[in-house]
């Protein structure tokens, strides 16, 4: 049985809907693998996540996870422990009304034995950095902290991969760090797989690998680097690069001799000290 | 028309235990015509601040004074405050209520008791100013059109107002880079048209430095940088330690200039950057 | 509002605080039933030495929860008033056609104290359990009662989710009133009908609003895997201990207080 998320083929249709918000996605999700989904408003990739654990199935092909195919109701809440989603609205998926009872909420569901779910949710919080919050209303936590119990109620059940829904879209730019750097560590310390979906670009510089997704398809797949060297492409399609790499690209319209994959500002110091 | 804050303080729930400053003696002088960026992390106090400018909230202590008028004090009419001081809160999409397009945009002027053609008239300008055909969208729901269209007609009913000076917060929150760079690229064209005063509340310099004349730092209810964005960001390290960044290409000129390289560094955007890394790699005989 | 203390939960870690909710909720039931057993003045002594007990144990004083009359104190003078003209016997006062009783001074001064104590007793439930526990509680004591058709954990399950939505809601409510105040719109003046309009244009954004929540949440939980009550587990079970099994025997005392100064005097 392959430890992979397998995307063949999918097309998926809202029902109301008389177009096609997907069209014919192919993809290949390596377990430990930390992913970028970037794409424009509307571009399919919140409807991509919402296939992943089987919330929506497809109107054409198939989606495995680990060999279990999501359309198979039988499969559904093996899937969708394998494979949990962090949503955009962080008020919106809190379920309790003290921060450790809705990190536990998930492992009930699953019918874990109450001793274990005390450990996972100690364990959970402990990787978010949110042991003192345990029992605070989550109301009273900042965006980011709420986005943190988010994936804390994730974790607790014990996932393979995690897919993040816009996660940092609400947020002020500290609950964007805060946020990104928990990802960062659920991928490099944990081993956890990552499908991180978002519109900043300077989030999806950190994946090994990044998707692009308009119109209901996937347009561009690479390294972060790969991916963003090409400046006019992404521009074309109503994405932006960073600053500093729209600053090499067009350094290079004009004659410069300046790599085409600069993603950081030391990199552009770099190519830039010879020059001046 | 100017706006002057005079030792403002705001203090939530005085005298219980929840009581937490949120403002403490800002001043602030905003005059006629300036396009003002003010930034702060969430919880600095930038939201209470905006909120008297308007009179929705009261000070605790000190002074508003709109066009030369203390709005705190008895006898001012609050709903001619806010006719001339239009404020968009977050998300105002969250606001929309009416069955149409049209009778959404309406509402603000109707509240102000103008008659039907003069309401007509309004709501056909600032669907205008904010990029939307006022035939093709008037009957129309506004819940069923896309998440960008949709701020924009709540922008549009703050419009028809038509204040003369314009809050935003955050505007362009939750908008990919498409739906951020046109609601910014009408703001300056509708200040152009309108000859208005603006003032942008944002968590991002990158998206207001270019467009600003002038920007206030807000930082734990205080007030703590104001001016151009070249006097601004010349304090790196202060905005470095409050943990707001300044925009990339700013931040790498800096450290070319600290590399000893001839640049100068009040560069805000890419193509100013451009332009200034050109003019010294030409001097250098490498362009 | 703030006046308000029924229903509002003070944390703590005292004895009755961490009394099984279930064993709360019963133990307030049958406190409530004794105070209509008892038929005279003397006979209130008991539960009157119950609440001073465990108001003492709780930490909580007794004025605190006197507070939470404030707000009933209309009902409660109602009450009295409607005992003092309405019970016929000894007339001790004429007031034009009505008439004071020595019997209707008594049993409406009986009556007041019937409904204080109701009100301090039902409001010690609240002041000392949070109202999480007070649902978990619920839910275990209905769970018996669903094979007949009451789905407790459903009703427990809308609890929490109303609890935690209602601090949500307010700010949202807030945020509405003052986007639509600075269009011009005017909540406080105006004769009914006017003020009813007036509310639409922050109605309809809450319900809207509150819609959305709703889809959004109810997709969270199913990719939580929530399936309803079944073979669900949870964290905190609760546990009676020895504090509980003191709290019975002493609401013991206090019924056999209150039914031998029915029966027996």
């Amino acid at each position: 049985m392959a430890a992979e998320i397998l995307v063949e083929g999918v097309c998926y249709q809202y029902p109301q809907s008389s177009e096609m918000a997907l069209k014919d996605v192919n993809l290949r999700i390596k377990k430990g693998e930390f992913i970028a989904i970037i794409g424009p408003n509307g571009s399919g990739k919140s409807t991509l996540a919402k296939l992943f654990n089987g919330l929506f199935v497809p109107t054409k092909g198939r989606i495995t996870v680990d060999g279990l195919d999501t359309r198979d109701k039988e499969n559904i809440w093996k899937i969708r422990q394998k494979a949990g989603i962090v949503f955009q609205n962080p008020d919106n998926q809190i379920v309790a009304t003290v921060v450790e009872e809705d990190v536990a909420f998930g492992p009930e569901n699953l019918g874990v034995p109450p001793d274990e779910i005390r450990k996972r949710v100690d364990e959970a919080l402990e990787i978010v950095e949110l042991k003192e919050y345990a029992q605070k209303p989550p109301h009273l936590l900042s965006g980011g902290q709420k986005q943190r119990v988010a994936i804390a109620g994730i974790i607790a059940m014990r996932p393979d991969y995690i897919i993040m829904d816009e996660p940092t879209a609400m947020l002020d730019p500290v609950g964007r760090k805060e946020v990104i750097s928990t990802v960062k560590r659920l991928n490099k310390e944990e081993g956890k797989t990552i499908v991180l979906i978002t519109h900043f670009m300077e989030e999806a510089v950190e994946a090994d690998k990044v998707i692009v997704m308009s119109e209901g398809r996937v347009v561009m797949e690479g390294t972060p680097r790969e991916i963003f060297s090409k400046v006019g492409k992404l521009k074309a399609i109503g994405l932006d690069v960073p600053q500093v790499t729209e600053l090499a690209h067009r350094l290079r319209g004009q004659g410069l001799a300046i790599r085409e994959d600069v993603l950081t500002i030391d990199e552009m110091v770099e190519c830039l000290c010879p020059l001046l | 028309m100017s706006i002057v804050v005079k030792n403002l303080t705001h203090i939530y729930m005085p005298g219980t235990p929840f009581e937490s400053v949120a403002l403490m003696d800002v001043n602030w002088i905003i005059e006629d015509g300036e396009f003002w960026g003010l930034i702060g992390h969430t919880g600095s106090g930038k939201s209470t601040l905006i909120q008297h400018l308007n009179g929705l909230l009261k000070p605790t202590s000190g002074e508003i004074i709109v066009d030369g008028v203390n709005i705190n004090e008895r006898g001012v009419n609050l709903r001619e405050i806010r006719q001339k001081v239009g404020l968009v809160f977050q998300y105002p999409e969250h606001q929309l209520f009416e069955e149409t397009v049209e009778k959404d945009v309406a509402f603000g002027p109707k509240n102000l008791g103008l008659p039907e053609d003069e309401v007509t008239e309004r709501v056909r300008e600032a669907l205008d100013l904010v990029g939307l055909k006022y035939d093709e969208i008037k009957e129309r729901s506004p819940f069923e059109l896309s998440g960008g269209q949709m701020r924009r007609v709540a922008i549009a009913g703050v419009l028809a107002m038509r204040p003369k000076v314009l809050i935003l917060d955050e505007p362009t929150v939750g908008l990919d880079p498409r739906g951020r760079d046109e609601i910014l690229g009408q703001i300056v064209r509708l200040r152009e048209r309108q000859n208005i005063t603006v003032i942008l509340v944002s968590h991002s310099m990158e998206d207001i430095a270019k467009i600003v004349d002038k920007i206030a730092v807000m930082h734990r209810g205080r007030m703590v940088e104001s001016g151009t964005p070249k006097q601004v960001f010349k304090n790196r390290e202060a905005l470095a330690s409050i943990g707001l960044d300044i925009p990339q290409v700013t931040h790498l000129m800096i450290k070319l200039k600290d590399k000893g390289k001839n640049v100068a560094t009040d560069v805000f955007t890419v193509e100013e950057a451009e332009a200034e890394i050109l003019r010294a790699a030409r001097g250098m005989g490498h362009a | 509002m703030r006046e308000i203390t029924i229903g509002q939960y003070i944390p703590g870690n005292s004895a009755i605080h961490r009394l099984d909710p279930r064993t709360k909720i019963i133990i307030t039931f049958a406190f409530m039933v004794l105070l209509f057993v008892i038929d005279d003045f003397a006979g209130y002594a008991f539960p009157i030495i119950f609440i001073a007990i465990a108001s003492l144990l709780s930490g909580i004083s007794v004025k605190y929860m006197l507070r939470g009359l404030r707000p009933l104190i209309v009902i409660i003078m109602l009450t009295f008033v409607l005992n003092l003209f309405m019970v016929k016997g000894r007339v001790i006062y004429e007031v034009g056609p009505l008439n004071v009783t020595y019997e209707g001074l008594y049993q409406g001064a009986f009556m007041v104290l019937r409904l204080v104590l109701l009100i301090v007793g039902t409001s010690l439930l609240t002041l000392t359990t949070s109202p999480i526990t007070l649902t978990d509680g619920i839910e275990s004591l209905l769970k018996p009662f669903s094979k007949v058709g009451v789905p407790a954990h459903e009703l427990a399950m809308m609890m929490t989710i109303a609890l935690r939505f209602i601090p949500t809601l307010m700010e949202e409510t807030d945020k509405i009133m003052k986007a639509q105040m600075a269009r011009g719109a005017d909540f406080s003046s105006g004769n009914m009908v006017k003020r009813a309009q007036s509310l639409v244009p922050l109605l309809v954004p809450l319900f809207i609003s509150a819609f959305r929540r709703a889809d959004d949440l109810a997709m969270a939980m199913e990719s939580r895997c929530y399936r309803g009550g079944e073979n669900r587990t949870r964290m905190k079970t609760l546990k009676m201990t020895r504090g509980d099994v003191f709290a019975f025997v002493a609401t013991g005392f206090l019924a056999a207080g209150c039914l031998a100064s029915r029966f027996l005097w």
